[in-house]
């Protein structure tokens, strides 16, 4: 059963890109997600750029999350980006967290990820920020 | 504080549940079971040890985990941390490896050398370890989803280079159910998984009697939110999984038991973890010697690489992290483990560079040479607290252990993603504690700097070219085989998956035939199929 408010939910798909197994941090920011109201489609491990897109895109969601441990997190976002693009999610918004390093975040920005969180975020600060910035 | 007067002190629980005593008396101890699960070192139930001069015979094996970019680099390094002291190796291999991708695939992209060390075939083997020792340098592998193709590769570079099977040592992680729960390195389903894993225990039991085909690694649990007791126990209950899928086989217990070893996290209270140690050394022998009958004292022995700490380290003040790896580093020393490692203090950032495996290795070399570690055997045994939390951790295990039985066991509840769930639960009722400051971490949430270091670390650089080189030698290889014997020895892979049999001598086969990572893979997956993760919050 579905309430009003609740179809007013903030929809985010947070999604493990590339081949990185580290999976404690997204799973850790999927429940505080929840717990701050959100609806959130976590993806697993092991998803393509296009799968990423496809399912943002199926899933009709306000916000698109990355969690990314293992370094390819630049690679990974520029083949994302034209994707997100083509299926139409420029106005939705993309957020990244994990492992970045701070060298890294004028180009994160640039590809379109205006949400960084660096190892270390609060996790308030994280879902603050998603509820502050989301279409 | 005035034990006669005691003044109302905040009650302290471990992260295992135990609460904590300002003090503790022989009666302590008495009351939690006493000593009579203590022992002597060297026997049984071995709660001070597994050997009865430990250290003062020969000192922990120092085994730090590195590698990548290319074989060549990696070799490099190997040579930098062997002639720094290191005195075994722990081969880091990147993520298309670890989960059976060729360097030239095209989910590849972006990943090669890049956590590790990218291996393709055989040939990539012979570049990495030329001019190392096998039998000076005992080598462990990372290596889990595809460890049975590693493991043949490593088996027919070390016969190729002429020593004997029969008499080589040498560990692979191998421990596919704990990737289901954290690390996430895995390629095919839960069952398929488990029976591959009964493959390397029985080839190399047979074939390889001193090579170590598994460690089981708590590590990784505790890493994905479980407590110290959870992790030992989740452990335990994981070793018995494949001990069960090998004595199905017909093997008997003492035909591979000896050669079991695990793999364990240190962070944390020290006495917890120094407690755990000692409380799973006994268990794990009483579970062999009342639950499996093993005959040999060796298929008791709690083997351990213990070490680590990376869930312990912060982002925040990185330096510290050199202090927190130094008592790591102690408390392993104090637990009696065969083996250590330890993260370095830059890895919330970045792959070690040279200067920080350093720093790691003479933390642990300091403990030997300038603090009296390797001299006494257990020395806190006999403390009335470490005696009784010995006590305690060990009866928490069993709980934890009784209970994962009743709701149907470990495999059932990692295939179901129930574990998964409930240690993820914790880590982020953890993360919760550490953000509102209930849970002290220092630099965190108690003397915080407010102004961080812009590059606190030197970040190791990740090298593009390392990929194009890396497919280059690939299809060199691919020129030079022998196409038919590829083909008839991955039809041979296939073949053999289907029908039961032990896939390790077809893997064997494929890989003198230089087959690669890859195509090796895509044959077990074609019988296989691939592992779907179970999603459960």
């Amino acid at each position: 059963m579905k309430t009003v408010s609740e179809d007013k939910r903030i929809r985010v798909l947070l999604a493990k890109p590339g081949l990185d197994g580290h999976d404690q941090g997204a799973k850790v920011v999927v429940r505080a997600m929840m717990d701050a109201g959100f609806e959130v489609i976590y993806t697993g491990l092991r998803q393509t750029p296009e799968q990423v897109a496809r399912i943002a895109q199926e899933e009709d969601v306000d916000v698109i999350a990355l969690s990314s441990l293992a370094g390819s997190h630049l690679p990974f976002c520029r083949k994302l980006k034209p994707m997100l693009e083509a299926n139409g999610l420029t106005d939705k918004l993309w957020v990244i967290g994990g492992n970045l390093p701070a060298q890294d975040h004028q180009q994160l920005h640039d590809l379109g990820f205006k949400g960084i969180f660096p190892t270390g975020s609060r996790l308030d600060a994280i879902t603050s920020y998603i509820r502050e910035n989301a279409p | 504080m005035n034990a006669r007067a005691p003044t109302p002190v905040k009650a302290v629980v471990n992260e295992s549940g135990i609460e904590v005593q300002p003090l503790y008396t022989a009666a302590d101890v008495e009351a939690s079971g006493g000593l009579a699960m203590l022992g002597e070192p060297g026997q049984y139930p071995f709660t001070r040890g597994i050997h009865p001069l430990m250290y003062r015979k020969q000192p922990w094996t120092m085994r730090q985990y590195a590698g990548f970019g290319n074989p060549r680099e990696t070799n490099q390094r190997f040579k930098y941390l062997i002639a720094n002291g290191q005195t075994g190796l722990n081969v880091a291999f990147d993520l298309p490896t670890q989960i059976g991708l060729d360097s030239d695939d095209p989910l590849a992209e972006g990943e090669v050398g890049r956590v590790g060390m990218s291996i393709d075939t055989l040939r990539d083997f012979e570049v990495a370890f030329d001019g190392i020792d096998l039998d000076k340098i005992t080598v462990s592998l990372t290596i889990n989803g595809a460890a049975a193709i590693l493991i043949a590769m490593y088996l027919a570079m070390a016969e190729k280079r002429g020593y004997d099977l029969k008499k080589l040592r040498g560990t692979a992680q191998n421990d596919i159910l704990k990737e289901f729960i954290g690390r996430g390195t895995w390629v095919f389903p839960v069952q398929p998984s488990i029976r591959l894993v009964g493959d390397t225990i029985e080839y190399c039991a047979e074939h390889a009697p001193k090579y170590s085909p598994v460690s089981v690694c708590g590590y990784h649990i505790r890493e994905s939110g479980a407590t110290p007791a959870q992790e030992m126990a989740y452990a335990f209950c994981i070793a018995k999984a494949y001990a069960d899928e090998v004595i199905a086989r017909g093997l008997s217990v003492d035909e591979f038991a000896g050669r079991l070893s695990y793999n364990f996290n240190i962070f944390g209270n020290i006495f917890e973890q120094v407690a755990k140690f000692r409380a799973g050394r006994s268990l794990w022998a009483k579970i062999m010697k009342e639950q499996y009958h093993a005959q040999e004292p060796g298929s008791m022995w709690l083997r351990m690489i213990a070490g680590g700490g990376g869930g312990g380290l912060t982002f925040e003040q990185p330096e510290v992290n050199i202090v927190r790896g130094a008592y790591y580093a102690l408390i392993s020393a104090l637990s009696g483990a065969q083996t250590m490692a330890l993260c370095s203090y830059d890895e919330a950032y970045t792959i070690p560079t040279e200067y920080s495996a350093r720093i790691s290795l003479r933390t642990m070399q300091l403990l030997i040479e300038e603090m009296g570690l390797a001299e006494t055997v257990d020395p806190l045994g006999g403390s009335f607290y470490v005696e009784t939390l010995t006590n305690q951790m060990r009866a928490k295990m069993e709980e934890i252990m009784v209970q994962t039985d009743a709701e149907g066991g470990i495999v059932k509840l990692v295939s179901e993603g129930i574990i998964q769930s409930r240690v993820s639960a914790q880590a982020y009722q953890m993360q919760r504690n550490i953000e509102s400051g209930a849970f002290p971490k220092v630099g965190v949430n108690r003397y915080r700097n407010e102004q961080e270091d812009e590059h606190p670390v030197e970040f190791h650089p990740y090298n593009e070219d390392d990929a194009r080189t890396q497919v280059q030698g690939l299809n060199r290889v691919r020129s030079e085989r022998d196409a038919a014997q590829v083909e008839t020895a991955l039809a041979r892979i296939r073949a053999d998956a289907q029908e039961g049999r032990n896939v390790m001598p077809a893997l064997m086969a494929a890989v003198k035939a230089y087959a690669s990572v890859g195509e090796m893979t895509r044959e077990l997956v074609k019988v296989f199929g691939r592992y779907r993760e179970p999603i459960r919050f």
